[in-house]
């Protein structure tokens, strides 16, 4: 099954370019270190998913790029191009001159409906060039006015469009210290529509990426590029192909329903965050050796924890005692609840490792039965050149926090009725600000009763 | 996008001639294959003048004969001869001049109301004509100074009718204020009765004070004078520097003044022109810069004013850089944002800079600065590949800071010593169309304004309460 992605604004365009790279190089890459059978195997079903074969024999990206300006695609379409290794179709992108100002009304309300058809007849395009539609990824910021306002309408015309198809967003949480000043209003505005549209949210957030980058990659100079390649890791670390646990001998034919359907039982929790283990600059990989024990023992502390990265984490923090069903304000502050799970281990000797401890029912609600809530991909193909990496999807209360941040800000700002002229003036009222925050209030009051 | 600059008066072309210049050089250092592209085309057309100056416009291709987008625009002919004259003649044809001989004898009311009523149809007409030739208008630059007559009074008059005929279009105004030793008698009623207009009418004004682009002029002098750093600066990266795509170019008296305008507005324009990691376009700025509609003045601040030849110490030179931005003696206009309140504040950064960079300075610099309470972490930022001519990196600063008010203040005290006296209150009166109205009027625009500012410094250091959130019900 193919996804088709979709592109949206600077920040989807730029990690959508690193996102494909990272997925080329990996499969181009010789250190699979497991069969050539196997290693076969990964490389057409990466291929399937994620490009097009055209007679050049240069894969084709399924991909539609979007943005309201002209310079970040222009860009991107020659990067690709000049790699050598892949390419975005010639067509399948749709820009304008002006932008949308960071202006999420402008995106949503007239740039919107404004150019829905031809972005919708690409859509359609990619769509068709599958043999099999297995849905939609989309990227985009949540704090500028393209990826935001424009995305969420597209979003929203993706599922009027396609209402059984599989719709992933992910989203780039901006740094805490602003990078746009009304920022806040766009994310609210933003995650309270895709709420409504999307099957999930998988989250990133740049403040923890940055981490990543100065204290496990050890960059010093710190640029977006970097950044946008640590999250096209860890996007390709959960999207290459990997076996499912009773999914037989062939790689999963339905990645997005694979993903979605353990992840997300409820429609009123989407929120999904993303972990990566281990990560360090690619000079450090030939001489660092790990074990899955050991991996496994830092991902399960990271999620009880909510650690962004596996330096720093908080030992202390303990699940509540087994057997005891506990209301929520009971249980040990700082302990991460989830609803699902879902690991997905790369590499050597991962027919050997024990998750048990992921099972622990004493980490779930109790909704689920816990073999429902946790499940598990597994594939002896190295990805990245990483001997063995681990990654976590988590349907969880990691992203409880920064949402609440977001939508206090925001409420703070609202209150004083700051910027609110610019918005009125595209159509976005103050009536419109309250159904988002409240849909957000309500999202961040069910994972904190969780 | 286009972004179409109008200089309209004396002030207003001697900063655009800089302007024009300044942006030659910029593209010529940036396209080295003689492409006409997307960065080119936001200020100049590029015309087929093999069969004359009429020819068709080229859009792609190679370069032929490139056209400034702009209007000039003034009531004696002195400045804009000297032009034409020049060796900018080429970029600017006979169809974007409006010029009239007898000047506004510094008088508001004589370019608003006369010179406006007689040359409004003409304007109108040129402007469209520029217009078709844009794929795409975003904004429209007036640079014009406050005291005098033409710049002030007809400057206005067609801030006021590019509302009028191109409503969407963002309306960006650099204005020269007046000193306080200004030899212009009446520049305080001229800058009031302006005012008025841009409190109503402009999407962001950028205020300049002549005072403070004359100590940054004196501060490089020194500098270079003074031998002290025993490094030398390069000529080219002066941010009062004249050295231009036009070489032969004699220096005036403003002149270093009026590139440091200059530099102001292509480094305004730069995320939108050339290509970076995080863009800032011009309809970002008005949109994350004006929190409420009359509170759009930004007090501006470019940095570094000039580099070293020497390459050492690439990041404390950098962290320089960024805390030289919010010093009072980069600012500008006579102000000190530091010991004001902040409203807003964006930071595009040109050239070798990341977004750690930006990170790390924020983080330093932020305890120092205050922010108002429903915008405490409000930065815009920008990150632009490429910088200035001369420079590995430059930083503008805008902020929407209450250290505007003294200014206000000051213009408006000065504005009340002459009208209590009725002090060449005729001058004006007689003039078709002027009353004491627009008088009163402007002076209760500029004390409203004023107002704004004084409610928003009441809030600065007080307690800060948190709204209560929305509660749902469990």
């Amino acid at each position: 099954m193919s996804i088709v992605t979709v592109q949206l604004g600077q920040c989807g365009n730029q990690i959508g370019h690193e996102v494909f790279s990272a997925l080329c190089s990996d499969i181009r890459g010789t250190h699979g270190l497991c069969s050539q059978k196997e290693n076969e195997s990964y490389q057409d079903s990466c291929k399937e998913r994620f490009f097009c074969q055209e007679e050049s024999g240069v894969p084709v990206a399924r991909a539609v790029l979007v943005d309201m300006e002209p310079k970040v695609i222009s860009q991107t379409l020659s990067m690709a191009a000049s790699s050598g290794h892949w390419r975005y179709n010639s067509h399948s992108h749709f820009c304008q001159k002006q932008g949308s100002g960071n202006n999420w009304a402008n995106g949503y309300s007239v740039h919107g409906p404004r150019h829905k058809e031809a972005i919708l007849n690409l859509v359609q395009k990619e769509a068709e060039k599958c043999d099999r539609l297995g849905g939609f990824f989309t990227i985009m910021s949540v704090a500028g006015g393209t990826g935001s306002g424009l995305g969420a309408f597209v979003t929203q015309c993706l599922r009027d469009a396609f209402p059984s198809s599989f719709i992933l967003n992910h989203v780039i949480w901006p740094y805490g210290t602003g990078e746009v000043i009304v920022q806040n209003y766009n994310s609210v505005l933003t995650l309270a529509h895709l709420y409504h549209s999307a099957d999930a949210l998988l989250v990133h957030e740049n403040d923890a990426i940055h981490k990543i980058c100065a204290q496990l990659m050890k960059i010093k100079q710190i640029s977006f590029p970097d950044v946008n390649q640590v999250i096209a890791h860890q996007l390709g670390s959960v999207f290459q192909p990997a076996h499912s646990a009773g999914g037989g001998s062939g790689y999963s034919r339905n990645p997005l329903g694979d993903l979605l359907e353990p992840l997300v039982p409820h429609p009123e929790f989407r929120l999904l965050g993303l972990r990566n283990i281990p990560q360090m600059p690619e000079s450090s990989l030939p001489f660092s050796t790990f074990s899955w024990p050991g991996l496994l023992r830092h991902l399960r502390q990271m999620l009880i924890a909510k650690a962004q990265m596996e330096e720093g984490i908080d030992w202390q923090v303990r699940p509540p005692p087994p057997g005891s069903s506990m209301p929520s304000t009971n249980k040990p502050l700082h302990f991460n609840t989830s609803i699902a799970n879902l690991v997905i281990l790369r590499g050597k000797d991962v027919h050997s490792v024990d998750l048990g401890s992921f099972r622990d029912p004493s980490l779930y609600t109790s909704w689920l039965n816990p073999q429902d809530a946790f499940n598990a991909w597994k594939t002896p193909r190295a990805f990245n050149k990483y001997e063995k990496s681990a990654s976590l999807v988590s349907n969880s209360q990691f992203l409880l926090k920064p949402l609440d941040s977001i939508v206090g800000k925001a409420w703070n700002m609202f209150a004083s009725k700051a910027y609110l002229h610019q918005y009125t003036k595209f159509g976005i009222q103050e009536e419109d600000f309250l159904d988002c925050f409240t849909t957000l209030e309500q999202v961040i009051s069910s994972y904190t009763n969780l | 996008a286009v972004s179409l600059p109008f200089a309209v008066g004396q002030c207003g072309n001697q900063v655009g001639c800089r302007f024009w210049d300044l942006a030659l050089r910029e593209h010529a250092a940036v396209n080295k294959k003689g492409i006409y592209d997307e960065a080119l085309s936001s200020f100049f057309r590029n015309v087929d003048t093999r069969s004359g100056d009429n020819g068709p416009d080229i859009y792609k291709g190679k370069i032929c004969s490139l056209k400034a987008r702009a209007l000039l625009i003034d009531m004696e002919e002195g400045v804009v001869n000297e032009i034409l004259q020049g060796p900018l003649r080429d970029v600017f044809d006979s169809k974007q001049l409006i010029t009239d001989v007898s000047g506004s004898g510094n008088n508001w009311a004589v370019g608003h109301k006369i010179y406006g009523c007689q040359y409004r149809e003409n304007i109108v007409e040129k402007l469209r004509k520029t217009a078709e030739h844009c794929d795409c208008l975003q904004c429209f630059f007036i640079i014009h100074s406050m005291g005098g007559g033409t710049g002030s009074g007809l400057g206005t008059f067609v801030l006021n009718l590019l509302e009028e005929e191109f409503p969407e279009v963002y309306r960006f105004v650099t204005s020269v204020y007046p000193s306080g030793e200004d030899d212009v008698i009446t520049s305080p009623y001229n800058s009031v009765l302006a005012m008025k207009e841009l409190n109503e009418h402009a999407d962001c004004v950028l205020p300049i004070e002549n005072e403070s682009l004359f100590e940054i002029v004196n501060k490089i002098h020194q500098m270079i004078n003074s031998g002290k750093l025993g490094s030398t600066v390069k000529q080219n990266s002066l941010v009062t520097s004249n050295a231009g795509h036009a070489k032969t170019l004699q220096e005036k008296p403003f002149d270093a003044m009026n590139n440091i305008v200059a530099n102001l507005l292509l480094n305004l324009t730069s995320s939108a022109r050339f290509e970076g990691s995080l863009n800032m376009d011009l309809n970002e700025i008005s949109m994350n810069l004006v929190p409420f509609p009359r509170l759009h003045y930004l007090v501006s601040s470019l940095t570094p004013l000039y580099t070293l030849a020497d390459v050492n110490v690439f990041s404390r030179r950098l962290d320089q850089m960024f805390s030289d931005a919010f010093s009072r003696d980069h600012q500008l206009i006579q102000a000190d944002p530091k010991h004001s309140l902040y409203l807003a504040c964006a930071l595009l950064v040109r050239g070798n800079v990341q977004v750690s960079d930006l990170r790390r300075n924020i983080e330093r610099l932020k305890p120092s600065l205050h922010f108002v309470s429903w915008n405490q972490e409000g930065w815009k930022t920008g990150l632009c590949s490429v910088p200035p001519v001369g420079h590995s990196h430059s930083l503008l600063a805008l902020a929407n800071n209450t250290c505007v008010k003294p200014t206000f203040i000051e213009l408006k005290d000065r504005f009340m010593k002459l009208y209590k006296k009725k002090a060449h209150l005729h001058h004006y009166l007689q003039i078709d169309g002027m009353e004491q109205s627009c008088f009163s009027e402007a002076i209760s625009s500029l004390s409203d304004l004023i107002e704004e500012y004084n409610e928003l410094d009441a809030t600065k250091g007080g307690p800060r309460i948190d709204p209560s959130r929305l509660k749902i019900a469990v």
